[in-house]
């Protein structure tokens, strides 16, 4: 089973700072780590790979610090990494990513799985995975939790729901994005993180995937983020006492007067 | 202080402390109270290749390095003294079969001690025979292609749990030390049985148990060395283990300072810290600095170690004690630091006092180390 995994290399604080004039994070002094929940997606693929055979291929768009997220995946038992890496790329939202990995992939060429972690915890916007997906026209199955079992061009999933889970059926090649409660990923080995010290990555940039110029990087990114700010702390509310038909009509009153 | 770790070193170090933060220390205190035995986290080392620190390349393992197996074992006894201490007496076990098996007992035991498949154990100490290792009574008398043996060990870590097990037993009384074998034993021997395990004050993770040998049948191709190498076989394997136990001793003491020096931060005494105290701070700097010198003891010993300096009785004895009399002496007064709390069982410190202690017992008491200094420079001055 050929699989390629796409990760992304995050900010480690869950508490990232904003320039407000700029409207980027601040990036300076902050470890960068894979996404954590591209490190089940890794997992997921080296444990399909252990269990049916094949091959997992890391892949992740971003600036050539990001080869040190390639080299990780590779310590726990990833084949190789592609980073693909241009300036041309630079300001890509999730439509010019979710175009440009595309491209990688069919550059790649045969593979029967594409895995990513349901969402970045930097941007949590969850549209890379099936944007892929779409670019590729392949099927996707988000929120997996389980992988039952896999035959050559079937792969029946578990899906998870708010409430209890559902059975899947895909055909193969698709792609799956993952949850946490999938698995638990390991911690590398030793002979791992020697492989992956001295693996050689292979790196793309725009001249190698030959992509639609008005579709990558700023200029093919249509969102425009105009503000960013932090939501404003909730005040604390209205206890409203008495009795309870008392209640519900000082409710119903303050409904009208807050909607007018 | 800059070691000057080679890379495979520095990333050893790098996995070992994962491993002791992700896996070690949030399991400390849950074996220290059950004294089960820890192989959930035994088989996260093992995934890691842990193991294979202390095993030559060819036989499975990652190069049979002192070095790296001291900055594992520091990083692991950091979270929890107890679990390095099954992890460090595999090591133990394994040094004897490393150090003078013949290459078919090598490839049979090795492989599988290299990929943490199995977990080995030395066997040396009786009831009467602790330091005085002479006095041991466990016997082994060869009847055609077989020993048999029959003894009691006790004290033994890793006893019941491991699967490869070298004993040292007497197969001639009458010529006293040099009448003491090595021998490789396998659990499930007829004969091999294991008798109480202990209820100890610290280390509480690892078991330590009694072996029982009756008429213990073991395959004579299983004698390490030859026969009468029993105590140049334990001499020559402390020599490798003692940095090891140095080490475990040193991660104790480092892991002790860590959380003195969070705790002094956070507890506020007076409307300040109380990090913010000439007395406090005193105490830190005499900890951190002696922290560092047994660094440098245990690091350079290993060293020597690996560079094939034979004769190295004597710094192996000056860091296996200093660096445990150095755990003993931090962990206490990182306790003393916490005050009250630190007293108390919910805080982490009290365990790394119990923990400490037996760095200074086992794998020879410290007085046994002061006499192995000590007689050392009395022959160096007599050359």
């Amino acid at each position: 089973m050929n699989i390629i995994v796409c990760v992304k290399q995050v900010p480690e604080t869950t508490e990232v700072r904003i320039n407000p004039e700029t409207n980027t994070l601040i990036r300076e002094g902050v470890k960068s780590i894979i996404n954590p929940f591209d490190m089940y997606a890794i997992e997921e693929g080296v444990q399909l790979k252990e269990r049916f055979g094949g091959k997992v291929t890391v892949l992740t768009m971003g600036p050539p610090q990001a080869e040190g997220a390639l080299r990780e995946a590779i310590s726990m038992g990833a084949d190789e990494g592609i980073l693909v890496c241009d300036r041309a790329f630079a300001g890509s939202d999730t439509w010019a990513t979710s175009y440009t990995l595309a491209g990688a992939i069919k550059k790649i060429g045969a593979f029967d799985l594409i895995i990513c972690g349901k969402q970045a915890s930097d941007g949590d916007t969850a549209q890379v995975g099936p944007g892929i997906s779409t670019h590729l026209n392949i099927p996707q199955v988000t929120y997996v939790k389980k992988v039952e079992d896999a035959k050559e061009d079937v792969m029946r999933l578990e899906r998870m729901l708010e409430e209890g889970y559902e059975v899947v059926e895909t055909p193969l090649p698709a792609l799956l994005t993952v949850v946490k409660e999938i698995n638990e990923p390991r911690i590398p080995s030793l002979r791992g993180m020697m492989r992956a010290k001295s693996a050689k990555i292979i790196i793309w940039s725009q001249k190698d995937l030959n992509l639609d110029p008005q579709q990558i990087g700023l200029c093919g990114s249509p969102t425009q983020v105009v503000k960013i700010f932090t939501p404003p702390q909730r005040q604390g509310g209205q206890i409203l006492k008495g009795e309870i038909p008392d209640i519900a009509r000082q409710l119903v009153e303050l409904s009208r007067s807050e909607v007018s | 202080m800059d070691y000057l770790l080679t890379d495979e070193q520095k990333m050893i170090k790098e996995l070992a402390h994962k491993i002791a933060e992700e896996k070690i220390r949030p399991a400390a205190a849950k074996y220290d109270i059950s004294e089960e035995y820890p192989w959930e986290v035994l088989r996260v080392m093992a995934a890691s290749d842990m193991f294979g620190l202390f095993i030559p390349e060819e036989y499975g393992g990652l190069g049979a390095k002192v070095m790296n197996l001291c900055l594992a074992t520091e990083e692991f006894s950091r979270a929890c003294g107890g679990i390095a201490v099954c992890y460090a007496a595999s090591a133990l076990g394994t040094f004897p079969i490393v150090l003078f098996g013949t290459d078919e007992q090598k490839k049979k035991y090795l492989p599988d001690l290299a990929k943490g498949k199995k977990v080995a154990a030395f066997a040396i100490t009786e009831p009467e025979a602790g330091s005085d290792a002479s006095a041991i009574k466990t016997s082994a008398k060869k009847e055609g292609d077989y020993y048999i043996l029959n003894g009691l060990k006790h004290f033994i870590t890793n006893g019941g749990d491991a699967e490869t097990y070298v004993v040292i037993a007497m197969t001639d009384k009458s010529k006293g030390a040099r009448g003491a074998s090595a021998f490789i034993v396998e659990k499930g021997t007829p004969g091999f049985t294991f008798g109480k395990k202990e209820d100890k004050f610290g280390i509480r993770a690892s078991s330590t148990r009694e072996l029982i040998f009756t008429d213990c049948k073991v395959p004579a191709k299983n004698l390490l060395a030859k026969e009468g190498m029993g105590f140049i076989v334990t001499m020559r394997t402390f020599d490798m283990s003692r940095p090891g136990v140095a080490s475990q001793a040193l991660g104790i003491a480092q892991g002790a300072l860590e959380l003195a020096v969070k705790y002094v931060r956070e507890r506020v005494q007076f409307g300040k810290p109380i990090s913010s105290f000439q007395g406090v701070q005193w105490m830190l700097a005499d900890m951190a600095t002696e922290v560092e010198a047994a660094r440098g003891l245990v690091y350079s010993t290993a060293r020597m170690v690996d560079a094939g300096i034979k004769d190295v009785a004597k710094e192996s004895a000056m860091a296996k004690m200093f660096a445990s009399d150095t755990a003993m002496k931090v962990s206490i007064d990182a306790l003393q630091l916490f005050g009250g709390y630190g007293y108390m069982k919910d805080y982490p410190i009290e365990k790394y006092v119990r923990d400490a202690k037996i760095t200074q017992i086992y794998e020879g008491t410290n007085q046994i180390q002061r006499s192995i200094i000590a007689l050392k420079l009395i022959k160096e001055m007599a050359k």
